[in-house]
């Protein structure tokens, strides 16, 4: 199979790697860059457990080729704390009881911060829509909303 | 969170150290962080990539399988057929005495669901495995198929599992788990009223987020490292011991963190293959359903049909309770026998009822092969018999909540399977529920306890 070059920053991060042609952001992150905070729930765009921040764009990284990111910024819920200090979406969820397996995580905190990023003072409702991609089949999603609404006021109370 | 300390004061101590005090979960911080290693969150060089070839109908006899052209095809080192296995008839829970083996591992002379595995390749890459899997053929003699309870218990029916004999499972008790308490008959002769009402439910999937899989290493040592998201460590490490003939010394599981499970990860049934392929390729393997295999193939909880015949009195009491239930088992034992025998155990519900009388059948038929789900062999029986209540309710013209205080179990009643009730406190959530819901109920329920009975 033949092997194209990509280039992005993940987290911040410059990273370069080859991989092969057609190959998924998702699988280029977790089996090249070792990434694995992404992850593989359904490998055919239902279940939002892949989704990651390009250039600001929350995007399933199953359906996105690794070849089409060259040049793009990158995030993954893996690189959002700095050293122990949570970001305030991760210190919600932990504090909130909104991940219980875990595994829908890493996506919901994601699509959460790419709302919060344009929406910073969103409504149940905008919190709703923007995890409507996201399946979590333990939580029964309200502490989720919760979290991510607790998060938002945290924000504007740091921000003030 | 409220906690009422009304209830039970007596019993209760406030000086506990961990219970009634909120805490973190443990595993949350690393969820939080993406942090957590799930088992396929490994990268092992020279893995293995194992598609499963699988039955594309209900019901067959295998005429022949023809690996030539899957074996040539570039990326492919091996494939596993039934041959392989050293021990290929299996049931997971002859741990705890249940048999007779009954399920293939690898399919040999026939394929009994569609779904079925009948070889597994191993390849460089997913996407050869794939390929390769496409090119095995498989020549069928299709069979008529049994696909629901009724067709599977008519006279006449095609046996499902020759390993059985027949399509239900036999128990010591005969055809069916028992449970006789008083004198059904005497209680239906004395009724005001009888309702007879049939229930039934389709199969459910469990669908986590994490599919079903398992990451295997071959040691310098001669033991095989798994890496599993199994929720029975157990018994997917004596299955496993017993369908590879291996000690269980040379078997190393790691597990503990579960994608979600609801009881969908009980079943043995990626580790034993990928730890075979392991071994005899000499190189790390992974074994992981597809979202699409998740769905169709994993276990799913059991279809169920139950047949409710209670006898009630004018004032509310139930006299008599008469239930049939039948468990589709699918085509294989797995879990089911025992679902069926804790269907039985738990009826008549919560409820004190003088006679009882109780058959629970696990039954084969050419689907998916259930298996557990949160409270498997229950909570269907739980839908049928709230159901029944509320229409019991309305033949003797008493409110659904009341009707429930008047027949709900209290400490001392003995249940119908002759265990008698202790620390019950179904009264005070109902007393609760109905503060809760705003759905009043007469003071005098207010008033009952689940510690006596009043008068
Ligand atoms: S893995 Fe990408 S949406 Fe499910
Ligand atoms: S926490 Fe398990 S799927 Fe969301």
């Amino acid at each position: 199979m033949k092997k194209v070059p990509v280039q992005f920053t993940l987290n911040g991060e410059e990273k370069a790697e080859f991989v092969e042609s057609g190959v998924t952001l998702l699988k280029a992150l977790r089996e090249k860059i070792g990434d694995t905070s992404v992850k593989a729930g359904c490998q055919q765009g239902t279940c939002g457990s892949c989704a990651v921040i390009v250039d600001g764009e929350l995007r399933l990284s199953c359906l996105t080729l690794a070849e089409r990111c060259g040049g793009a910024a990158i995030e993954t819920t893996g690189g959002l704390a700095h050293g122990e200090v949570l970001h305030p979406l991760q210190r919600a969820f932990n504090e909130g009881f909104a991940t219980q397996c875990g595994f829908c995580t890493p996506g919901m905190i994601m699509a959460a911060k790419a709302l919060l990023d344009h929406n910073p003072q969103p409504s149940r409702e905008d919190v709703v829509e923007a995890i409507s991609g996201n399946i979590c089949r333990c939580t029964g999603y309200e502490p989720i909303i919760q979290a991510i609404l607790a998060a938002a006021r945290a924000n504007s109370l740091s921000a003030a | 969170m409220e906690l009422r300390k009304e209830y039970f004061a007596d019993e209760r101590k406030d000086d506990l150290k961990e219970i009634g005090q909120p805490r973190l979960r443990a595993d949350a911080l690393g969820h939080v962080t993406g942090t957590t290693t799930f088992f396929a969150d490994r990268n092992l060089p020279g893995l293995l990539h194992l598609k499963m070839v699988r039955s594309p109908h209900h019901h067959a006899r295998i005429r022949s399988i023809d690996l030539s052209e899957a074996g040539r095809h570039p990326g492919v080192v091996r494939i596993l057929t039934a041959d392989d296995v050293p021990h290929n008839v299996y049931t997971i829970l002859t741990l705890i005495q249940v048999g007779p083996e009954d399920e293939t591992v690898l399919a040999t002379d026939k394929v009994r669901w569609k779904g079925e595995a009948i070889v597994a390749i191993l390849a460089d890459s997913e996407r050869a495995a794939h390929e390769a899997a496409q090119k095995v053929k498989v020549d069928y003699e299709v069979l008529p198929a049994v696909l629901s309870i009724d067709e599977a218990l008519a006279p006449g029916a095609p046996v499902v599992n020759e390993y059985h004999g027949q399509n239900f499972y036999r128990y010591d008790s005969g055809e069916c788990r028992k449970v006789r308490f008083g004198d059904v008959e005497a209680g239906f002769a004395g009724a005001d009223h009888i309702l007879e009402q049939t229930y039934g439910s389709g199969p459910i999937e469990h669908a986590p987020t994490e599919t079903t899989g398992c990451i295997v290493m071959p040691e310098g040592s001669g033991r095989f490292t798994c890496y599993t998201n199994t929720q029975a460590m157990f018994f997917t490490l004596d299955n496993t011991s017993i369908i590879l003939q291996m000690d269980g010394a040379k078997l190393h599981m790691v597990g503990g963190t579960v994608g979600g499970g609801f009881g969908g990860k009980v079943d043995v049934t990626v580790e034993p293959i990928a730890i075979l392929g392991a071994k005899l390729t000499g190189r790390p393997v992974s074994f992981i359903y597809s979202r699409e295999e998740e769905m169709q193939i994993s276990s799913p909880r059991a279809a169920e049909k139950l047949v409710i015949k209670d006898g009630v009195m004018k004032d509310g009491r139930i006299v008599a309770r008469y239930v049939k239930a039948y468990i589709d088992a699918g085509a294989y034992s797995r879990h089911s026998p025992y679902g069926a025998q804790k269907s039985a155990a738990h009826f008549p519900g919560p409820y004190t009822v003088e006679n009882v009388w109780v058959d629970s059948y696990c039954v084969y038929t050419n689907r998916t092969p259930s298996s557990a789900m949160r409270g498997f062999g229950v909570t269907i029986g739980d839908f049928a018999l709230e159901v029944q209540m509320d229409k019991l309710a309305r033949l003797v013209g008493m409110d659904p909540l009341e009707f429930r205080f008047v027949n709900a179990y209290r400490d001392g009643d003995m249940k119908a399977h002759r265990q008698p009730t202790e620390g019950a406190a179904l009264i005070e959530c109902m007393q609760e529920a109905s503060r809760a819901a705003q759905w009043p109920v007469a003071e005098k329920y207010l008033q009952m306890s689940s510690a006596r009975r009043e008068g």
